[in-house]
């Protein structure tokens, strides 16, 4: 989201604007969604924070968890967001410039609530993270390899990873299957797949092969070419565990 | 009137918003005459077991609670962290809980392997009613229920436990003795179950 609305870009270029907070959100609550994540990309590159306000008419109407990410650089800012009412915080950029942030809001607000959010890219046959890919003037490898950061922020006390594919973003030709597999072997917490899903059998996949936690999409959900609920009933038939 | 209790161990918030959205009044307080003298309780709570004590009894509310809850026995329930100061202990800490409900609460442990659970528990599971109560109907069919703890209860008797969920074998998800009622995982954000059993609790 920016400025008070849902934007969706592709490859993180090129947004557009797909409806505002509360329609969105509480259409994918009816749908049946199991969690929702808000992602504030403007806030990391322009070097400010969120104005936050909006958390708290969120939760308001939100009965399912809800993650925040954006400009979460500080204890400080963590708690704002947290007694707004999220239930927790995604942090990206900032926690590769200082990966300490990550042990002391762990200690701090407990593992549970922290998330830690990876832009990750495929680089000549490697996987590298990039930072502040909100603006694509400003993203830029952080000169990290994806598979390092995935245990380093474990040993930090994260509680969650959610894996951006960025390759895959916003195409809708599936899930980054290769690279998700290689990050579930090393990541012991909760993993959550993010960037790619075209169709709904792109989230069977994900579950089956990769075996991650959770399937985040947004493009699809957002043009609404997927309804959750009925995703959810043919994943069930797939046979993976899902909540109706 | 439903009176939540606000003594810093809880994002009060989402219950509050959820007991507006399906009708009930409710008031937030955390002053001892009030609370002792309130229809109807929920003690909400996450965070260290210590902690949670610490503040209750800095509150004064240890006696308020246990007016409220043994001689004027109106319905009261406790949510996550609230469920487990319903029994008389917890393995996280050293304090004395309520006691109410005879029982400790135990961290999760799984035997050694290469996948082992993960601790806490945190997610959507399944919670399946063991015995009748006006919480989980089973018409419902199906019920999942968010959940984020590392502890969870464990009755001396069996009598005392409403449902279970499975994580590395059964535990307690609701637990109940009387007038006192308490469910491991969150009702408040726990979507149309969740709602369904915040108003089972309202209409008591």
């Amino acid at each position: 989201m920016r400025d008070g609305q849902v934007v969706k870009g592709v490859r993180f270029r090129d947004h557009r604007v797909m409806g505002g907070i509360m329609e969105l959100a509480t259409r994918y609550v009816e749908e049946g969604a199991d969690e929702l994540v808000f992602y504030d990309i403007t806030a990391s590159p322009d070097g400010r924070s969120v104005d936050r306000r909006w958390i708290n008419r969120v939760a308001e109407v939100l009965n399912i968890p809800f993650s925040v990410a954006g400009g979460i650089r500080s204890v400080a800012d963590a708690e704002e967001v947290l007694n707004f009412g999220a239930d927790k915080i995604s942090i990206n950029t900032p926690a590769l410039a200082e990966p300490g942030l990550i042990d002391v809001l762990a200690k701090r607000f407990g593992s549970q609530c922290v998330v830690i959010g990876i832009d990750s890219h495929a680089d000549a046959g490697t996987w590298r993270v990039y930072q502040n890919t909100g603006d694509p003037d400003k993203t830029s490898h952080s000169g990290r390899f994806t598979l390092d950061w995935v245990a380093e922020v474990q040993d930090r006390g994260a509680g969650e990873i959610v894996l951006n594919c960025m390759n895959q973003d916003g195409v809708r030709e599936g899930y980054d299957l290769e690279q998700l597999r290689q990050v579930r072997a090393r990541c012991q917490v909760p993993l959550i797949a993010s960037g790619g899903a075209g169709t709904m059998q792109h989230f069977a996949d994900v579950f089956r092969s990769a075996h991650v936690d959770g399937g985040l999409a947004a493009t699809v959900f957002h043009s609404a070419a997927i309804n959750i609920r009925e995703l959810k009933i043919f994943l069930r038939e797939q046979s993976v565990e899902v909540r109706l | 009137m439903i009176t939540v209790i606000d003594y810093g161990m809880a994002n009060i918030g989402s219950v509050v918003n959820m007991l507006k959205r399906i009708g009930q009044e409710s008031i937030v307080s955390v002053n001892p005459d009030e609370i002792a003298r309130s229809e109807k309780l929920i003690l909400p709570g996450v965070g260290a077991f210590d902690g949670a004590v610490n503040k209750l009894e800095r509150l004064g509310l240890r006696d308020a609670l246990n007016e409220a809850a043994l001689n004027r026995r109106i319905p009261i329930l406790g949510i996550c962290l609230g469920m487990q100061l319903l029994l008389q202990g917890s393995e996280e800490g050293e304090k004395q809980g309520f006691g109410w409900i005879s029982g400790w609460n135990r961290r999760f442990q799984f035997p050694e392997c290469e996948n082992p659970l993960k601790v806490p528990h945190m997610g959507w599971n399944k919670v399946r009613a063991v015995r009748p109560s006006p919480y989980f109907s089973a018409d419902y069919g199906e019920q999942r229920f968010y959940f984020v703890h590392s502890y969870h209860a464990v009755c001396d008797s069996a009598e005392d436990v409403l449902a279970v969920a499975d994580y590395g074998g059964e535990f307690a998800a609701s637990i109940h003795r009387e007038n006192i009622v308490g469910v491991q995982f969150h009702p408040e954000k726990s979507h149309r179950f969740g709602m369904k059993l915040l108003s089972a609790f309202a209409e008591l």
